[in-house]
């Protein structure tokens, strides 16, 4: 990775927190909320939404060509280990 | 049922009441001998109050419900008397693993930062806790600790409360200025008064195990804290391994909200659970036994005030949080530590009897951070809908790969007091400081050299107001600071001096023996600190006088309306 953050990254400019875990946890609740009372369909759609608003919002194509196939990487060697 | 632990059984005493004519009148009557009522009584008598503690049984808690003691409740316990026998005793772990599946997701190593006498947790069950403190109430006079004296009726009142008790020898009545209600979740005080407490039920429900190991499944001093989420041998659901004192092991299992809590509390349904544990481990030549066997659920909830008048209520009375990180014992006690001394003042006089308005300000705010933090990790680790689920299993996945995954595993986080920022007994910073000692905050520890001998620095702000003075004052200023400690409310001078240097012969000091307290601090020559007897922050300058300190004083105790 050379360009695509994978340390823990989440704040808010300008405030500090005494647990580091405190901004990630913040941001976690605020997409489980996002989520609240959608169906199933609905909350994929949202999710869908989700990664196109924030890779718009990134832009670099360095940063999403890394975070694709990371996510991915992940997923495909969930999928050959299923099929081991 | 336990092996391990045989219970004491105190003894009960015909109260003096019983039969007289005429009520008597006491300033303070607590109401539960639990760590929480008990931690209440210990640190009234050692502020001077003295104290009617009332417990409806006659011993320590059945089973060993609470079992971790955070750093910040370690230190109180100091204060309290009980530290050292507490961390003795208790099992000071480090290294959590975390399993999700098959595979390990991460490991962590909790290891204390350097310079401060307490770890971050100490794992012991509530009944040794307990019967520490029943121990060390009974080296304190001023504790009246009546067994089997059960509590019928609490009358609230303008003047005083009524408490209405019952014992075998018939029933007698108190009257007290003060009643600290700590008489656990159900609070029958609170319930008979109607009041309010609010929150949420989770609908789950947790199998927890006390067991006997027969063998040792980790090397020595690496004893590990092991969670799984959706382990092969209980599929779906989450598990928990966690040691204690006396080689007895927490085991939890989770169990969905549809389990029969009474079938599977059976010895015959819960063993082979724990067997599958351990031989899924590589523990399968470790033999166990039951000790204690509970489901339970739980709660997020508090009241609105926890302050009622003349009523006081602390601990789980007051507030229930999940037992996800740790805040239930560990926040009550951090209750009484923060309502003890606004009530010393109070009785003697002091200070008017609106700085216990202070007390439900700081702690209902310090309850609503640990129900965030319960309720967050509750969330995370039962998720709640399936595309909660499917974000928290891509968690662990990317948790496995990125160390921004770890940061957003939640299976608890380590219970940390908080820091009282929006108190109104702060004074705001009129300087610039750096690091986290700001108006609000619980002193951090650090090693310090107390005539030349090694100590830490908390000990020596446990007794009353203290004014922690960087550096040597001059003749003018030290003159009006000495003077503080001859005050209706004293602060005692005390001053810190850089490593290897002197302090004046004739005034309290300590050497800052590695540097750390100025660090964490943020402290140079001249700059000084307001602690409130509970070892918070009340204000801070870099050029003190003594008006600055008189002022912060009067705020800190409730008193600047009158200033």
């Amino acid at each position: 990775m050379t360009h695509l953050i994978t340390e823990p990254h989440f704040g808010t400019p300008g405030i500090r927190h005494r647990q580091a875990y405190t901004p990630g946890d913040d941001f976690y609740e605020l997409l489980i909320e996002g989520h609240r009372d959608l169906s199933d369909a609905q909350s994929e759609l949202m999710n869908a939404r989700l990664v196109l608003l924030l890779a718009n919002h990134i832009g670099d194509l360095r940063v999403l060509r890394e975070a694709i196939a990371a996510a991915r990487a992940g997923v495909a060697s969930t999928a050959e280990a299923r099929h081991e | 049922m336990l092996k391990t632990y045989t219970w004491p059984r105190y003894a009960y005493r015909r109260a003096p009441e019983i039969g007289q004519a005429g009520v008597r009148r006491v300033p303070l009557v607590v109401v539960g001998a639990g760590p929480v009522g008990l931690s209440a009584a210990i640190d009234a008598a050692l502020r001077g109050l003295p104290v009617v503690l009332l417990d409806e049984d006659d011993t320590v808690s059945v089973g060993s419900r609470g079992v971790c003691y955070a750093k910040r409740t370690l230190e109180i316990f100091d204060r309290l008397g009980v530290g050292q026998r507490v961390v003795d005793k208790g099992i000071t772990w480090n290294v959590g693993r975390t399993f999700h599946g098959e595979r390990e997701v991460f490991a962590f190593n909790l290891l204390p930062e350097a310079g401060h006498r307490r770890p971050g947790m100490v794992n012991l069950q509530q009944y040794h806790l307990e019967q520490f403190l029943v121990e060390r109430t009974l080296e304190l006079p001023a504790i009246d600790l009546r067994w089997k004296h059960k509590v019928a009726r609490v009358t609230p009142g303008e003047a005083f409360a009524t408490v209405e008790v019952e014992t075998a020898d018939g029933p007698y009545t108190l009257q007290c200025d003060w009643l600290i209600v700590a008489d656990g979740a159900k609070s029958p005080i609170r319930r008979a008064l109607g009041l309010d407490i609010e929150g949420k039920i989770f609908q789950d429900r947790f199998l927890i195990a006390d067991v006997v190991l027969d063998g040792e499944p980790f090397p020595a001093n690496r004893t590990e804290r092991r969670f799984w989420f959706d382990p092969p041998f209980h599929p779906g659901q989450s598990a928990l391994m966690h040691r204690e004192a006396d080689n007895v092991w927490r085991i939890d299992f989770q169990l969905g909200w549809d389990a029969d809590p009474e079938a599977e509390k059976q010895p015959a349904r819960v063993a082979p659970r724990i067997r599958q544990l351990l031989d899924s481990q590589g523990f399968a030549h470790i033999g166990f036994e039951l000790e204690w066997v509970s489901v339970y659920t739980f709660q997020c909830r508090r009241m609105a005030k926890f302050r009622h008048g003349r009523l006081l209520f602390v601990g789980d009375a007051a507030h229930q949080v999940s037992p996800f990180g740790a805040r239930g014992a560990n926040s009550g006690v951090q209750d009484t530590d923060n309502l003890l001394w606004k009530l010393q003042l109070v009785i003697a006089g002091r200070a008017p009897a609106s700085l216990l308005d202070s007390y439900d300000a700081e702690r209902t705010f310090a309850a609503d951070e640990n129900l965030l933090n319960s309720t967050r990790a509750t969330d995370f680790m039962t998720p709640k809908s399936r595309a909660a689920k499917r974000l928290r299993d891509a968690v662990l996945s990317l948790a496995e790969e990125w160390p921004m995954g770890r940061a957003l595993v939640n299976s608890g986080r380590l219970s940390v007091p908080a820091l009282l920022t929006t108190s109104p007994l702060n004074t705001p910073d009129g300087d610039a400081f750096d690091g986290w000692m700001v108006p609000g905050a619980p002193l951090d520890d650090a090693p310090v050299r107390a005539a030349g001998k090694p100590g830490w620095l908390l000990p020596h702000t446990s007794a009353g107001f203290v004014l922690m003075l960087f550096g040597v004052p001059d003749v003018a200023q030290r003159e009006a600071l000495e003077a503080l400690s001859r005050g209706p409310i004293p602060v005692r001078l005390l001053v810190v001096m850089p490593t290897g240097e002197p302090g004046p012969a004739d005034l309290t000091w300590l050497e800052d023996a590695e540097g750390l307290v100025a660090s964490r601090f943020d402290a140079r020559s001249g700059t000084a600190y307001l602690i409130r007897p509970d070892q918070h922050v009340a204000a801070r300058w870099r050029r003190c006088d003594a008006a600055a300190v008189h002022a912060a004083l009067a705020r800190a105790t409730g008193q600047e309306s009158q200033a």
